[in-house]
């Protein structure tokens, strides 16, 4: 199979990759382009550690082509912060201990900042349904709840 | 070692909740995981894996994939050496299938390809003749006269005779006259359980970079709870010396017990050794669950008899357990574990291990005692209803407590029981009204917790900072916990001390994150490590001084002079030393290498609330607390996020987790899809009390607070149900379709 | 001599007690003398056993010293998660 150039932009900068028609975006991210942030779970859209968004939608990039990417925006865990500074989720993840081995951190991270891009003052019920996609095997979620109302605030308040 | 008692102090550090070194790492992405590794000039590994549950390897052709363009390397059970140890033979033969498959995922070849689409298609060209075997997957058909043996020749000389050739032992354990004592019981009641086997469940599957080089040299990173023991059975597998093998672990996604063997480990280092080149391979989920540890699935028969003001006259339990297809010692922990809560004058328990067809078992959080404390609390839970009786009250009664002959032999020393179930019934929880169709369980839970090998070298920097290395992966924040005990011990801030993991050849034999250990025997030997450093300090502020090394005492971060009589300096602090250290003798550090014993024994008691919707069969989790002896919390938050997350792991348990085998003996649900650990929206909030009673092994009184968690939800659980549905479920998991059943839906 | 609390299961390879006497001030004195004294013990030493010495469990440890007053209870080899 002959690989097709992608024209896109990650974490907005411009960004080409060749990649093979059957590859996935996930795989291109990790693979060619070195952004490991993203994780697989599971290859199979139950996981969530895969969570970038593509043209500002949340989805799961194992599910996606590499070359569904082109000519779209997609950001991804490494372009969070700004700069050296953290974003408030990202903070408040550290200061509440909502990670322990944190691999689940990356697409928990992707998914509740589009979350609080739509809603910026979710109750723990539409936080929890919203996160069901993103699956945490160490927490129990507690925490996560707590860090991601506690940066939903500051970022009210801010 | 000589115990390190527990002294009473003031802590400083110890008990802050500060911020974990690979926090920024692991929010922004940077953090490299297992599969996050990539080496130059980098093969993809791939493993093919048996269709069968059972199937003798006829043999297996491997031409056709040799032979296709970008193959590099094609491995067989056949390029592995015979291995004289039976230990190391299972967890070869578990790697790679030598003359057998023995279940379904067993993998039976191996290939490196230089890309995945290559590998992939070469495993496909691998022809293996299978003749297929009859199996057993259901550990009470296997134990049978007449089933299905999966290997021959397994059974211990502890095996009493008559029984299948897939008993592998049998155990035994208690003391009393269980017959004498059910005689003066009130009311007896016995009951057969059965559990399934369930999965750790980490997200991170396993993954492994191995480059072996042709001067005999290894490299290999992975995710594991212990590159050391990953080094052991490797150089064992490879037939290499250790120094030549250097084991790196990975920053780890998630391990409970799953990661502490190896799987892909030695194949990738094998087919490196053939290809001459690095050998990546990431196992898929799917390959996660048909092939790496699930737990044992059980049944299980208790019988408890209790006298009308709920004292317990006897207990006895028989368990049959499987750890799938090789030997296995968990049933001995859950024989031990099943009654240790109690104070029991009349107490056995019977063990036995059966093969099936299913993976080799993995410990999973205190291995064994989760399915014989089910069993156990549910009973008890059984005969509180009967009579009446408040099931705080009755375990009160039967508490085991400091001098209780345990039902597995030692005399408790101090344990902290009798205070969790106090915390547990003067909290609002226990009191707090109950709608209409709600019910209310409790559970105790118990593990013992574990020391062992530990080695921590601790470096004083010139500008007055701290480095701790030390030997075990940190799968919850033990490098803050560690950071902070060496913080507290110097006297110093605990942003001034940083912690690493080292790999193997940086630091001496350190056992694998395991058995709620790491805080405990990690901690106590950067304590002693950090006391040795402030000993050099001491003598170089003596030297400094012109006084006697005795005359100098370590207070609050600097030496001072011990009492009036040593002469009037000022303390010079830890940086003040450090700053000169090169013009007084040189680099300080101190170094402690020991096997750690005297790890305390933890029980926990959790309460939940649940409701059973009797249309669909569905249970939900309203209120859940956690009460649990953590001996010392050195960082709160992450003994209540170990607390949390076994609960929740237990939760899952309880309700949805299981392996389902079809009559083909194949697993049906090796996806998160069917195999449903809980989410977010499953849940609600989970509370947590930590109770501090301290453990007299440890200086800061730390036992361990990893395991006990996920114990007492099974029951406490099932107990619930029982009272929101007025129906006893004895099977795990519980769910819909098992109650609906019990419902006489 | 010290009493050694020994498990149910390995009643048969000691003369059908749970309970033996050794002479012993060790650890490793303890597990060779029961191996000599009950030969039916050695598979399940050399398999690995832990030793409870008042309470408190031992996973290795051959020099752990055991008074003639300890309470010591010989138990399977653990592992955990
Ligand atoms: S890896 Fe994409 S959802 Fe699991
Ligand atoms: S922190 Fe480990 S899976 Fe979420």
């Amino acid at each position: 199979m002959k690989s097709i150039p992608v024209s896109t932009t990650i974490n907005g900068d411009a960004c080409e990759f060749l990649c093979a028609p059957d590859e996935t975006l996930l795989d291109a991210l990790r693979n060619r382009l070195g952004l490991t942030g993203a994780k697989e779970g599971c290859g199979t859209g139950d996981c969530g550690a895969c969570s970038v968004t593509l043209n500002g939608r949340l989805v799961c990039s194992c599910l996606v082509l590499g070359v569904e990417a082109e000519g779209a925006e997609i950001t991804t865990i490494e372009g969070m912060a700004d700069g050296d500074e953290l974003h408030p989720l990202q903070r408040h993840f550290i200061d509440h201990a909502a990670l322990q081995c944190g691999v689940c951190t990356p697409g928990i991270l992707v998914a509740a900042k589009a979350l609080l891009e739509k809603n910026p003052e979710p109750s723990d019920e539409e936080v929890r349904y919203w996160l069901a996609g993103n699956l945490c095997r160490c927490t129990g979620y507690d925490k996560i709840i707590r860090a991601v109302q506690a940066a939903a605030a500051e970022m009210r308040g801010a | 070692m000589s115990l390190d008692e527990y002294r009473k102090r003031e802590f400083k550090q110890v008990g802050q909740r500060v911020r974990r070194p690979d926090g920024v790492d692991k929010v922004t992405g940077r953090a490299m995981y297992g599969a996050d590794a990539t080496a130059p000039g980098m093969l993809v590994g791939r493993i093919l894996r048996s269709p069968h549950a059972h199937a003798r390897i006829r043999g297996i052709d491997t031409s056709a994939a040799e032979a296709l363009k970008g193959v590099k390397a094609v491995l067989t059970g056949a390029d592995l050496p015979a291995q004289e140890d039976d230990f190391i033979r299972d967890v070869q033969d578990n790697c790679m299938a030598r003359d057998k498959a023995l279940y379904d995922g067993h993998a039976v070849a191996a290939v490196a390809a230089v890309d995945a689409a290559t590998a992939r298609a070469a495993l496909k060209l691998i022809k293996v003749d299978y003749e297929v075997l009859p199996h057993v997957t259901d550990v009470d058909v296997a134990i049978k006269p007449g089933a299905p043996v999966v290997q021959k020749g397994r059974s211990l000389e502890n095996v009493p005779a008559g029984m299948s050739e897939n008993v592998t032992s049998h155990c035994e354990f208690g003391h009393g006259d269980p017959a004498a004592g059910f005689a003066r019981a009130d009311h007896v009641v016995e009951r057969h359980f059965r559990t399934a086997a369930t999965h750790q469940g980490y997200i991170e599957p396993h993954a492994a970079l191995a480059s072996v080089t042709s001067d005999g040299k290894a490299e290999l990173w992975c995710c594991t709870q212990g590159q050391f023991f990953v080094r052991t059975l490797c150089a064992a597998i490879m037939g290499m010396e250790a120094s030549q093998l250097r084991v790196t672990a990975s920053e780890i996604g998630g391990g409970f017990g799953g990661k502490t063997t190896v799987f892909i480990e030695p194949v990738a280092l094998a087919l490196s050794r053939k290809a001459g080149r690095p050998v990546k391979i990431v196992m898929t989920r799917d390959e996660v669950f048909r092939a790496t540890g699930p737990t044992v699935h059980t049944s299980t028969d208790v019988k408890i008899g209790m006298t009308k003001d709920g004292r317990i006259t006897a207990a006895e339990a028989h368990l049959r357990y499987s750890g799938g297809a090789f030997p296995c010692g968990t049933v001995d922990m859950g024989a031990q574990a099943a009654f240790a809560a109690y104070d029991l004058e009349h107490v056995r328990t019977y063990g036995w291990n059966v093969l099936t067809n299913r993976p080799k078992e993995a410990a999973y959080r205190a291995p064994g005692a989760p399915q014989s404390i089910y069993a156990v609390e549910s009973v008890v839970d059984e005969l509180c209803q009967h009579f009446g009786l408040d099931p705080i009250d009755v375990r009160l009664k039967n508490a085991a407590r400091k001098g209780t002959k345990s039902s597995y032999g030692p005399t408790f020393p101090d344990i902290g029981l009798i205070a969790t179930l106090e915390a547990a019934k003067k909290h609002p929880h226990y009191s707090a009204p109950l709608q209409p169709g709600q019910g209310r369980g409790i559970s105790c839970g118990f593990w013992f917790n574990f020391g062992g090998n530990s080695c921590v070298s601790l470096n004083i920097n010139t500008d007055g900072t701290v480095g701790v290395t030390e030997g075990n992966p940190d799968i919850g924040g033990s490098r803050a916990s560690i950071s902070l005990m060496a913080a507290e011990e110097l006297g110093i801030e605990y942003d001034r001390v940083r912690t690493i993991v080292a790999d193997t050849s940086s630091l001496g034999y350190n056992d694998v994150t395991d058995g709620s250990r790491v805080t405990f025997a990690v901690g106590l030997a950067t304590i002693k490590a950090a006391r040795e450093a402030v000993r050099v300090m001491c003598g170089r502020a003596a030297k400094i001084w012109g006084i006697d090394a005795e005359a100098v005492e370590w207070k609050d971060g600097a030496a001072v002079p011990a009492g009036p009589n040593a002469g009037k300096f000022p303390p010079m602090s830890l940086a003040e030393i450090a700053a000169v250290s090169f013009e007084t003798g040189g680099p300080i550090a101190g170094h402690h290498e020991v096997n750690v014993d005297g790890a305390g024994v933890s029980f926990g008691v959790h309460i939940v609330d649940v409701e059973v919707d009797k249309e669909t069969g569905q249970t939900t989790v309203l209120r859940y607390t956690v009460f649990q002896d953590a001996g010392k919390a050195v960082h709160p938050s992450y003994v209540e996020g170990q607390m949390q997350g076994g609960a929740v792991q237990g939760i899952g348990w309880a309700l949805n987790e299981e392996y389902i085998y079809g009559a083909d003996g194949r697993l049906q649900n090796p996806g998160f899809l069917d195999y449903r650990v809980p989410v977010a929206s499953d849940l609600p909030m989970i509370d947590t009390v930590i109770l501090e009673i301290p453990n007299p092994g440890h200086p800061y009184g730390v036992r361990g607070v990893g395991e006990t968690g996920i114990v007492p939800p099974l029951a406490a659980i099932s107990n619930a149900v029982s009272r929101s549905a007025g129906i006893r479920l004895s099977e795990l998991p519980m769910s819909p379709p098992r109650v609906l059943k019990a419902l006489g839906g | 001599m010290v009493k050694v609390r020994l498990w149910g299961s390995l009643r048969q390879a000691a003369d059908g007690r749970t309970e033996v006497e050794v002479e012993a001030r060790t650890f490793k004195e303890l597990l060779d003398r029961l191996g000599e004294t009950y030969p039916g013990l050695a598979p399940q030493i050399a398999r690995g056993v832990s030793l409870s010495l008042d309470g408190v469990i031992y996973r290795e440890a051959w020099f752990t010293e055991i008074g003639p007053e300890s309470e010591v209870v010989l138990m399977p080899y653990m592992t955990g998660g």
